[in-house]
């Protein structure tokens, strides 16, 4: 049992990920709205380790290093399309993507 | 003034405020680079967090990975993008100094705290109680979760081939 309640830990990961989701529905910009899903997932794992460490478990340490996997390979393939957006937009707002075909 | 700061809530409270304050940065500014300066100032935040909650393993992973390779792929990308068209007219031009205050001052206040938190032998003794070693994490990663190790590495390799055939240009047979 760490010193720090479970309660505290979630509230932190509850206010990361509304951060994150507010700026994926808010920000046009796709690059700001992939960084914003980076806080997103950030916030997850924090909900995952501080229930990891109430409990001593290291259940919550696997699940972030998935959690790091799944980011990793997101932000690979979501900065290859963005920079095919920028190539064939010359921009990176989201509404260009409302004129793609197929 | 240092004695009411050692104890792990009070640097657990402190780094969650800057984890907060650098995220709400990352998505109100204008400038991507600014931005990401900010991000990464998130993450190490996060990765003190997880420190202080006793999973010094996944604080190292957070650094190394997240900020030492996710971030660098986010460079690469701006960097190729090219900073010149529709990002730079939004940002301040001759204010050199405003613009790494802010990213900086988090960071060393972060610092702080983690010096804080290694010095008292009173907070090494509390985190050495509840850590959870990585030992413990790599039998359960090659043991229970076997599966979902290989379903992750299947994920990346799918991200890999991905990523290069999305990058391709349209000369080289790419197509979106």
């Amino acid at each position: 049992m760490t010193a720090i309640p479970l309660e505290h830990v979630l509230i932190l990961a509850c206010i990361l990920f509304y951060i994150g989701f507010f700026g994926v529905v808010v920000r046009k910009n796709t690059l700001f709205m992939l960084m914003s899903l980076e806080v997103m997932l950030n916030a997850v794992g924090v909900a995952f380790i501080g229930a990891g460490s109430v409990w001593q478990q290291a259940d919550g340490q696997v699940m972030f290093i998935l959690i790091l996997t799944l980011a990793a390979a997101e932000v690979a393939v979501g900065l290859a399309l963005l920079i095919r957006l920028q190539q064939r937009f010359k921009s990176l707002d989201i509404d260009c993507l409302s004129q793609s075909k197929g | 003034m240092i004695a009411a700061f050692s104890s792990i809530e009070t640097l657990f409270y402190l780094a969650a405020l800057i984890a907060i304050i650098a995220s709400l940065k990352v998505v109100t500014q204008k400038n991507t680079v600014h931005a990401l300066l900010y991000l990464v100032v998130s993450l190490l935040a996060v990765a003190v967090c997880f420190y202080l909650m006793g999973a010094p393993f996944a604080a190292g992973l957070e650094v190394i990975v997240y900020a030492g390779a996710i971030l660098v792929l986010f460079v690469f990308a701006i960097m190729m993008f090219g900073l010149k068209d529709d990002e730079t007219k939004y940002a301040p031009q001759s204010k050199g100094l405003t613009i790494w205050v802010g990213p900086c001052l988090l960071a060393i206040s972060l610092l702080i705290a983690l010096l804080i938190s290694l010095d008292n032998a009173e907070i090494q003794h509390q985190l050495s109680a509840t850590v959870i070693s990585s030992k413990e994490v790599g039998i359960l990663l090659y043991g229970p979760y076997l599966l979902a190790v290989e379903i992750a590495s299947f994920l990346l390799l799918a991200g890999l081939i991905a990523g290069y055939h999305y990058a391709k240009p349209d000369a080289q047979g790419g197509h979106l």
